[in-house]
């Protein structure tokens, strides 16, 4: 974990740069929201009130990094590379060695990334400050099952490089899914609910983006937060039991590239 | 140009033999503009107007602003891979070509799989022209067809002065995604959902009002809320100059400043 915070902290000037493209990008979906409140004429859409949309957007544009939802293709390169023999031959399983590494990374992308655009957003916007002191600490355990959700997954979809070799085909098809439907380009809320329960329940889009940024905003009654937790956890479980069991089939039939 | 065409043609090949893997590239690049689409969609299910336009209108702004940014991405927009070029000191390759650096690039990683994107969002915009109440004459025809080539050139332009930030900070990283794809999302809505000096910088100070959001005014033959003549819109399309000049001066800039990275 250490190892991984200690080697994002050495790209300090692709840290810079992530910073201030998420900051503008936090401007144009701020202001695109909040004139959709303005053009709705009612107070609330879809449950938000403009202070909560505006910071649903700044600690969304935050999140983005630290949850990492794109552009995680190391397990990928060593698969086709065939440099993945040496994770094979550590004595630590993969899955817990790259999860521990992405921690760190997300601990770097905590103080680096989801600070900056948190603190900008109040600058111009209105802010919502959360009421019940139960959100701090209920929104911080959110963000770690998000990111440890969203490591799995993205573990799988390299995974896919053990039997496909190329995987631009499943890495594109997850940044468009994992975008749109875990609440990156409009909250979820804003969708049907005969379309958003079921979205929530049964896949775990929902839990790596969106639940975290709706327990900030306190949308939801505490039990229902609680809820909402609770539904990220089943689904890490599941996902973390899902990776294990893809990597040890994929070792099974493993042929390690290159000379 | 037969050198040039040489190239494309290379690339043309190369491309598409790995037949699976081009069209798993090709049918998905369609889907991220579909998106943007499909959001504006979603947004209007819980409001009734954006920045004053109502659906049909605002999509006419979206239209636009997706059939020119998709076709800009296609032609130029591989030419942000040029960090990595700089970066591992491949660039020399390109240079020392007796060809011009600039459409050596372009046609180097020219990526045909994204002619799907590009008419998609030329799609939309017809559909949406359409759909839209346009009082058709002779003179908002010729508009609807100049208007979304500028915004090719334009935002080709962007891309050029992007990439060119490479020759002076080589880690540039996302930057430039701020300008190319915050472009992109920043034409995508009527400017008048915008305000203050995060509106004034992007729509003016770099020019994207002229897009797609004056053009579209022009077509809808509705007033400005901001407060700008009807005659903008009418000329919104010339933008497409400076900012072409403003991206050979840069890019010319860069290319004196290069320097290899000596291994």
């Amino acid at each position: 974990m250490g190892a991984g915070f200690r080697r994002y902290s050495t790209y300090r000037q692709a840290t810079i740069a992530g910073a201030f493209t998420n900051t503008v990008f936090g401007f144009l979906r701020c202001y695109v929201l909040l004139a959709v409140v303005a053009g709705a004429g009612t107070a609330t859409v879809g449950g938000y009130d403009a202070a909560r949309l505006a910071t649903f957007v700044w600690f969304g544009q935050g999140l983005l990094a630290v949850v990492l939802l794109w552009g995680w293709t190391e397990l990928a390169d060593r698969i086709r590379t065939g440099d993945v023999v040496a994770d094979l031959l550590r004595p630590v399983d993969p899955v817990t060695r790259y999860l521990a590494t992405d921690l760190g990374r997300a601990g770097h992308a905590a103080v680096t990334r989801l600070v900056p655009p948190v603190l900008t957003g109040p600058l111009f916007f209105p802010f919502y400050v959360p009421h019940r002191w139960t959100t701090v600490p209920l929104f911080v355990v959110s963000v770690v099952l998000a990111t440890v959700l969203c490591f799995g997954c993205r573990y799988l979809v390299n995974a896919t490089g053990y039997w496909l070799l190329d995987i631009r085909g499943p890495m594109i098809l997850w940044a468009l899914v994992s975008g749109v439907l875990g609440g990156l380009y409009f909250p979820l809320r804003f969708l049907p609910d005969a379309l958003v329960v079921p979205l929530w329940v049964l896949t775990p889009l929902p839990s790596l983006f969106q639940t975290p940024l709706d327990i900030m905003v306190e949308i939801d009654s505490t039990p229902r937060q609680l809820w909402l937790v609770a539904l990220q956890a089943a689904w890490v479980a599941l996902v973390l039991v899902l990776c294990r069991v893809v990597q040890r089939r994929a070792e099974r039939r493993l042929v390690v590239q290159g000379g | 140009m037969r050198a040039y065409w040489a190239l494309l043609r290379g690339q043309a090949r190369s491309q598409t033999s790995y037949r699976l893997s081009f069209a798993i590239d090709f049918v998905s690049n369609v889907w991220a503009t579909v998106l943007d689409v499909f959001t504006v969609f979603v947004l209007f299910g819980v409001t009734r107007s954006l920045g004053g336009l109502d659906l049909r209108e605002a999509l006419v702004v979206t239209g636009m602003s997706a059939c020119a940014f998709a076709t800009g991405d296609m032609l130029v927009g591989n030419i942000e891979r040029i960090t990595l070029y700089v970066r591992t000191g491949r660039f020399d390759a390109v240079l020392v070509r007796p060809l011009r650096a600039l459409p050596q690039l372009v046609l180097l990683d020219l990526p045909l799989h994204k002619l799907s994107r590009a008419a998609f969002g030329t799609t939309v915009y017809l559909v949406a022209l359409g759909a839209a109440d346009v009082a058709w004459t002779p003179s908002r025809v010729l508009l609807a067809v100049v208007a979304p080539v500028g915004g090719v050139v334009f935002f080709g332009a962007v891309f050029v002065i992007t990439a060119s930030v490479a020759f002076w900070w080589t880690e540039s990283g996302e930057f430039g995604n701020a300008f190319t794809y915050g472009g992109r999302d920043f034409t995508s809505y009527p400017i008048s959902v915008y305000s203050g000096w995060f509106r004034n910088a992007f729509a003016y100070g770099l020019g994207f009002a002229f897009v797609s959001y004056y053009p579209a005014l022009a077509l809808l033959g509705k007033p400005d809320p901001i407060g700008l003549p009807g005659w903008v819109g009418w000329l919104a399309p010339l933008v497409a100059l400076p900012a072409t000049a403003a991206a050979a001066l840069i890019w010319r800039a860069g290319l004196r400043r290069y320097t290899s990275t000596g291994s």
